[in-house]
């Protein structure tokens, strides 16, 4: 409304916006690198830790060399050719000790589990990782990134459907809720925000008991019925029929939390003086809703959803493995029950990353909405 | 104190002490009636400990909610008083012995399965044993004649031989109790059964004792599973380990937290930095599959699972919250004072700065106790459950791997569940009630 007022000198402030939308820019991107910098630093570093675990701290190292020692000793002894029996026994330890010698230089045994760590997380992170012991992926090649890869869309659809209904389903009803205040329903949603300290897997052998196995309506797990359909539609008909259990889990385990939580931050934001202001003003609800409690209050609840995700994903294992869905998680699961460590790794760096650009992806969206990193600039300068 | 008691305000954190209260109580008896090793004894055993209990049974107080109850399983052992067993010595070194067994059966529909356990005393030539069976309505089927040895169990149900004579179609358990073996529709027979066992032992010495097992469709407190273990062991014992586990992670993580926040903070500079940054590296760390591949490689043990656990959440998001209220209260002027009468840098992290976040740590405290019971119990159903002990998780990743719910063992599940479920809630209720009374922010809503 004071735009009218300001015909004048809106030329000026066209400059100033297009100077001030720059330096926001800028001033993104600069917070961006820098975040992106640090989420791969801590990538890293939660990548080593993965390979030293794995490799037990380097006993793998010393199991794989005490396993060398063995079969060359084996093979020495075993030889029955004239050459070797002319070998007195100490020319027979100088030989073992020589070939093993070699073997382990082979092998690249020879230099420190420290500096080989560093090996084996360059490899790691730049997915490079190997081949399974005993895991096939679906076009039957060996190699871990493929496997990985192969699971990687069914994951990204569950988790990204149920995230995506969490969020807005818990933000428009905790609106509406801070509206009602102190209705029953209102009530009931924080009676029942006690229950989210369960996680979607426990939730998910409910629903299974229930809609699986006592109505029969909704099938027990997996991502499409057995064969598959072969039309398209009735193909992602199929798995969206499947996707139903798995993604009201996720949701029913959070929802109420997430709902009180946001209702929660709704009152005390429309609480505030300024609020009032508005409301003397004459300002009608929505507006007073859309600029003055949901505004300030956006940050807040990203971080609050942020952790909620990250917290999500470490439970992909489980759920997945619950309700059968061919994703990551139940690929490590699997893994684990066949002690294929090249998969387990490769498992973790993909979830590493996962987790990075889920924290990664948030940050933007908070950059983009928190005015402390949007103008902070031209706060410092005035 | 106060704040204590204003607790009793709050319906919901009464309720949830009552239950907490409930669990301890249950621990206790849990720890009393059961010693550690006989528990792990009874779980681990197999058949030699649990060989007299049904597969699968359901819980017996289900027949409450049946119009038509289920059979419960009758033992009868023939060295009981109540048991007939007549020893009459015949002609040479021969006796027989008579044993006759009779129980009532009000039951609706089979029971599971039927066994006999021999427990025979000889030097070299086995008893010979003939066993029939009378119904109710007068029918004699003759089951079998065979020569025992020592220890012989005779299972009933898989004589393919006693199959063919009752009809060939039912299995000898159904066949038995039914009105006629040969219908399409088999009704079982209400009445008094009486199982006779003949025996002739052909030296001096020797005696024959047998135990007669028919199992139920029902059993016990919590049921059975499908290694004929009773439920309620590990239900029971399950109960202190949860609340074990959960409040050593808990306490130790929010202590430990609360210790490094604070000295953080303090000591400000590059200690505060580092913490901050091990923070952030630390919350997008996944956690589980850690736990998942120490699982893996090193040991399933719980309390090195704990260990880590507590490790791993240490550095958590707790330490922003805990350093935010840190940072003000660092510049209050008490702080200052104590330090104008020489309080020394430890003192005044312990006994000037850690109380002031009490009020916030206890809630957080309370809150977290269900997430690390939860965790315990993933972790076994990801089947990286302790090896030896019982617990609710090992009953949940048991019945899951079984199919339970495909199966319609539905009381397998849910009976571990409802304790998780009782545990989280208690303890959630608790906690979201202290959060209300600690702050008073949050106290109207």
């Amino acid at each position: 409304m004071s735009d009218t007022a300001l015909v004048g000198a809106s030329e000026g402030v066209g400059l100033e916006k297009t100077r001030s939308l720059f330096e926001t820019l800028s001033r993104v991107a600069k917070y961006t690198l820098v975040r992106l910098v640090f989420l791969f630093l801590t990538v890293v570093v939660g990548v080593y830790l993965v390979v030293i675990v794995a490799n037990m701290g380097g006993y793998v190292d010393e199991i794989r060399r005490g396993n060398i020692h063995q079969m060359i000793s084996l093979e020495i002894s075993q030889d029955e050719s004239p050459e070797m029996r002319a070998l007195s026994t100490e020319a027979k330890q100088a030989l073992i000790r020589e070939r093993v010698a070699i073997e382990v230089k082979r092998q690249g045994l020879d230099r420190p589990f420290i500096v080989r760590s560093f090996d084996f997380l360059r490899q790691a992170l730049t997915l490079n990782l190997g081949f399974a012991s005993d895991m096939v992926s679906d076009t039957g090649s060996k190699q871990v990134k493929l496997i990985l890869l192969e699971r990687l869309p069914p994951t990204l659809l569950l988790w990204g459907a149920a995230n995506v209904t969490l969020f807005f389903a818990s933000l428009f009803f905790g609106l509406f809720l801070s509206r009602k205040y102190g209705s029953w329903l209102d009530r009931f949603v924080v009676a029942m925000a006690p229950t989210s300290s369960a996680p979607a897997w426990f939730y998910g052998l409910f629903l299974i008991l229930v809609f699986a196995a006592l109505l029969q309506i909704l099938p027990f797990g997996g991502m499409v019925a057995a064969p598959p359909p072969e039309s398209k539609i009735l193909y992602a008909l199929s798995v969206l029929k499947h996707l139903i259990l798995p993604t009201s889990a996720i949701v029913i385990s959070s929802v109420f939390l997430q709902t009180f939580n946001f209702r929660t931050f709704f009152l005390i934001y429309s609480s505030e003086d300024y609020v009032e202001m508005a409301k003397a003003k004459g300002l009608s609800d929505r507006e007073i809703e859309r600029r003055y409690v949901l505004r300030p209050v956006l940050p807040t609840i990203i971080t609050q959803f942020a952790l909620l995700l990250i917290a999500v994903w470490m439970g992909a294992t489980i759920l997945e493995t619950v309700f059968n869905w061919p994703g990551l998680g139940r690929t490590l699961f699997r893994a684990i029950g066949l002690f294929d460590t090249s998969v387990i790794v490769g498992s973790q760096v993909i979830f590493a990353y996962l987790l990075a650009g889920t924290v990664f992806l948030l940050d933007i969206i908070y950059a983009l909405v928190d005015p402390r990193v949007r103008i902070g600039a031209e706060g410092r300068t005035r | 104190m106060k704040s204590l008691r204003e607790l009793t305000h709050y319906p919901s954190a009464l309720m949830g002490l009552a239950i907490i209260l409930a669990l301890v109580v249950l621990s206790i008896y849990a720890l009393a009636s059961m010693p550690y090793s006989e528990a792990v004894r009874l779980w681990r055993g197999g058949e030699d400990v649990w060989y007299d209990r049904p597969k699968n049974a359901a819980p017996t107080w289900t027949n409450l909610f049946r119009e038509q109850k289920l059979p419960t399983t009758i033992t009868m052992d023939s060295r009981d008083e109540s048991i007939e067993k007549d020893i009459e010595v015949g002609a040479g070194d021969m006796t027989n012995i008579h044993m006759s067994f009779e129980f009532d059966y009000p039951y609706h529909g089979f029971p599971r399965e039927i066994s006999i356990f021999f427990n025979a005393e000889f030097e070299r030539k086995q008893p010979h044993v003939s066993i029939t069976w009378l119904t109710p309505d007068g029918r004699e089927i003759r089951i079998a004649d065979k020569s025992v040895g020592v220890r012989e169990s005779y299972r009933i149900s898989q004589d393919s031989t006693l199959q063919r004579r009752l009809g060939g179609g039912v299995a000898p358990h159904q066949g038995l109790f039914a009105v006629d073996p040969k219908a399409d529709d088999l009704v079982s027979l209400q009445g008094t059964y009486t199982l006779r066992i003949e025996a002739v032992v052909f030296e001096p010495e020797a005696d024959l004792d047998a135990e007669v097992v028919i199992y139920g469709q029902v059993h016990g407190i919590a049921g059975t599973d499908h290694r004929r273990r009773e439920l309620s062991v590990a239900l029971l014992w399950g109960t202190p380990i949860a609340l074990a586990f959960g409040l050593l992670a808990a306490v130790g993580t929010t202590m430990t937290t609360m210790i490094i926040a604070g000295v953080g903070t303090w000591f400000g500079g590059w200690v505060d930095a580092l913490i901050q940054r091990v923070t952030e590296v630390n919350l997008i760390l996944p956690m589980l599959p850690i736990l998942i591949m120490i699982g893996t490689f090193y040991s399933r043990s719980i309390w090195l699972m704990l260990g880590v656990l507590i490790l791993l959440s240490i550095f958590g998001g707790a330490i922003k919250i805990y350093r935010a209220i840190f940072i003000q209260v660092k510049e209050s002027p008490y702080i200052e004072a104590a330090q104008a009468y020489g309080a020394g840098n430890f003192r005044l992290i312990f006994r000037y700065l850690i109380p002031r976040i009490i009020p916030t740590l206890i809630p957080n405290l309370v809150t977290l106790v269900p997430t690390f019971v939860f965790i315990e119990a993933a972790l076994a159903l990801l089947g990286l459950g302790d090896p030896v002990l019982p617990t609710w998780g090992k009953i949940i990743s048991d019945a899951y791997n079984f199919g339970a719910l495909y199966h319609g063992f539905y009381y397998w599940v849910l009976e571990p569940s409802a304790l998780l479920m009782l545990t989280a809630l208690a303890f959630s209720l608790l906690g979201f009630s202290l959060d209300r009374i600690f702050n008073p922010r949050l106290r109207g809503m």
